[in-house]
């Protein structure tokens, strides 16, 4: 298993550019945004918060796991597919879906690594306080990448071609990311549309990021609509995902 | 001992039965050919040998009955349009797939075996369509299995990569793995083949040796001669080995079996004629598949 993790790896470093998009892009808006002043000052709208405070950084840490969940993981695995990489591991004693767990490592690994980064830079950069509750933030975090996985494997489980899986995603994760509040924070967003977003896989997460990282409780909706999203997500894939 | 038994199987898709009532043992060491065109069911055939699919219904039995994990330690596969990650180097591949098993064999020995030495830290991507054959064929045999199954290996290969990758396969036989080849190249089957079986529209045609498939033609053999004085056709039609005479104005072309061609040689001293142009054409195993099935196969379809 670790052999086949770390020959992943290696194959993930050899295409760097999904990594350089993952890493590289969010981290460049978060401080190149982060400049602009009045993201600096304390905004009324957003209950006396700076706007670099939580809801930049938090955005941020979501498009870095959402690239990876939903155009790199399920690019990748359908690619396999279609190229009959997944076909001839079943040939062999070990069965495909190892394959897959090592997907899953790396683009953790991954989406952590840049996490960090945002978290780190933004804090030296910006002076953005570090998440005030790391336990519940680290929990949020696994939880919601989980689920925006399982959202990935649906898509790869669906794809019809191995070109279509990141545009698939793609289509999916604008709308998202939206309703998480990328281009509006959720603050200003009018009541209807806010409360649509408590409902969807990726607003609850982007909340309940910026609420732990602000040092509060998540909300106890948003972590059920995480899990549940994961538990829909993940078994729709586990049933229809092809390994040919 | 028999290493493969087969009985009745048959595979539906939609409401076709692309495998129709197949039957056919494989005998320890030898290189067992499933010859057809495209579409005749002998992909799936060997996916149901090799555990990969469930059959609809008849029986399989691998290596004394090995199923699962089992017979996958013991089954090494290669099989169309399976490849591998295009960043992925020869050696890393060998190595990943190596750790697969319980008991492997030395992948870099394995590397040059298939004659991929200089190539071991290149990727995937870069190899020639031989040289991914190659590979192919070594990722096959790193679990050091007993049966190998090779399906449509040298489609796509220039011709001298197809010899070498013939040549190989001759090793890997010499070493006592038992071959199943899938193919629909006449040539690949009678030049490896022990045995044969002639697949065509999911059933068995024949199973038999190469020559023993040949020699169930009528006429085995043509013989094409001019000549430039006067023959009476009814000379060589005499002839017990002759079966039928054609001329086409001084060209003449006789077909028939046994030591044809000593026959008509010495008919020819005897009348005072001397042939030119003589020449002598085998039957090849594309006759008998065409006299077995009404068919021939050309590019792999069968028209």
């Amino acid at each position: 298993m670790n052999k086949m993790i770390l020959v992943e790896a290696k194959l993930f470093l050899r295409e760097p550019g999904a990594l350089i998009f993952a890493i590289m892009l969010p981290l460049g808006l978060l401080l190149g945004l982060g400049m602009i002043p009045d993201f600096q000052e304390a905004s009324p709208e957003m209950g006396g918060q700076r706007v670099i405070d939580n809801h930049l950084p938090a955005m941020m840490t979501i498009l870095a796991v959402v690239t990876m969940a939903l155009t790199v993981l399920p690019g990748t695995l359908a690619a396999y597919r279609e190229a009959g990489v997944l076909r001839r591991m079943s040939t062999t004693p070990v069965s495909p879906f190892r394959l897959l767990v090592a997907q899953l490592v790396n683009n953790l690994v991954i989406a952590v690594i840049a996490t960090a980064l945002l978290i780190g830079l933004s804090n030296l950069v910006h002076g953005t306080p570090l998440p005030g509750s790391p336990l519940a933030f680290a929990g949020v975090f696994l939880l919601g990448t989980a689920s925006m996985f399982g959202l990935g494997l649906l898509i790869a489980a669906l794809a019809p071609t191995a070109k279509a899986a990141p545009g698939v995603g793609s289509i999916l994760m604008f709308p998202l990311l939206f309703m998480a509040g990328m281009w509006i924070p959720r603050e200003l967003m009018p009541d209807l549309v806010r409360q649509i977003g408590d409902f969807l896989p990726m607003a609850p997460f982007a909340q309940a990021l910026r609420d732990t990282w602000a040092g509060n409780a998540p909300q106890m909706l948003h972590l059920i609509v995480m899990a549940a999203t994961l538990a829909v997500t993940g078994g729709l894939a586990a049933r229809f995902f092809r390994w040919q | 001992m028999k290493v493969i038994e087969v009985s009745n199987l048959r595979k539906r898709y939609n409401d076709r039965f692309v495998v129709d009532d197949v039957s056919f043992t494989v005998e320890e060491g030898e290189i067992f050919g499933v010859l057809g065109p495209n579409g005749a069911g002998k992909t799936t055939t060997v996916e149901c040998v090799a555990g990969l699919r469930t059959p609809d219904s008849g029986a399989v039995k691998v290596l004394g009955g090995l199923s699962g994990e089992k017979l996958k330690e013991k089954l090494g596969v290669q099989l169309q349009s399976s490849a591998l990650p295009e960043r992925l180097k020869v050696w890393e591949a060998l190595d990943l797939y190596a750790s697969f098993y319980k008991v492997s064999v030395d992948p870099m020995a394995l590397i040059e075996r298939v004659g991929l030495a200089d190539k071991r830290n290149t990727r995937y991507g870069k190899l020639s369509g031989g040289q991914q054959q190659r590979l192919s064929i070594a990722l096959a045999l790193v679990g050091n299995p007993r049966v190998a199954i090779l399906d449509e290996l040298t489609t796509g290969l220039d011709p001298q990569a197809r010899r070498d990758t013939w040549e190989l396969i001759e090793q890997i036989r010499a070493d006592g793995v038992t071959i199943v080849l899938v193919t629909h190249f006449m040539e690949e089957a009678e030049r490896l083949c022990d045995r044969i079986a002639l697949i065509d529209s999911g059933k068995v045609v024949a199973i038999d040796s190469p020559e023993g498939l040949i020699s169930r033609i009528d006429h085995q053999q043509t013989v094409r001669f001019r000549v430039s004085g006067r023959l009476d056709d009814a000379v060589l039609k005499a002839l017990p080995e002759v079966s039928g005479v054609h001329r086409d104005g001084d060209r003449i072309e006789v077909t028939g079996d046994g030591n044809l061609l000593l026959a008509i040689t010495t008919t020819l001293a005897g009348a005072g004629v001397v042939p030119a142009d003589l020449r002598v054409e085998q039957a090849t195993l594309d006759d008998a598949f065409l006299a077995l099935t009404g068919k021939k196969i050309t590019n792999g379809d069968a028209r």
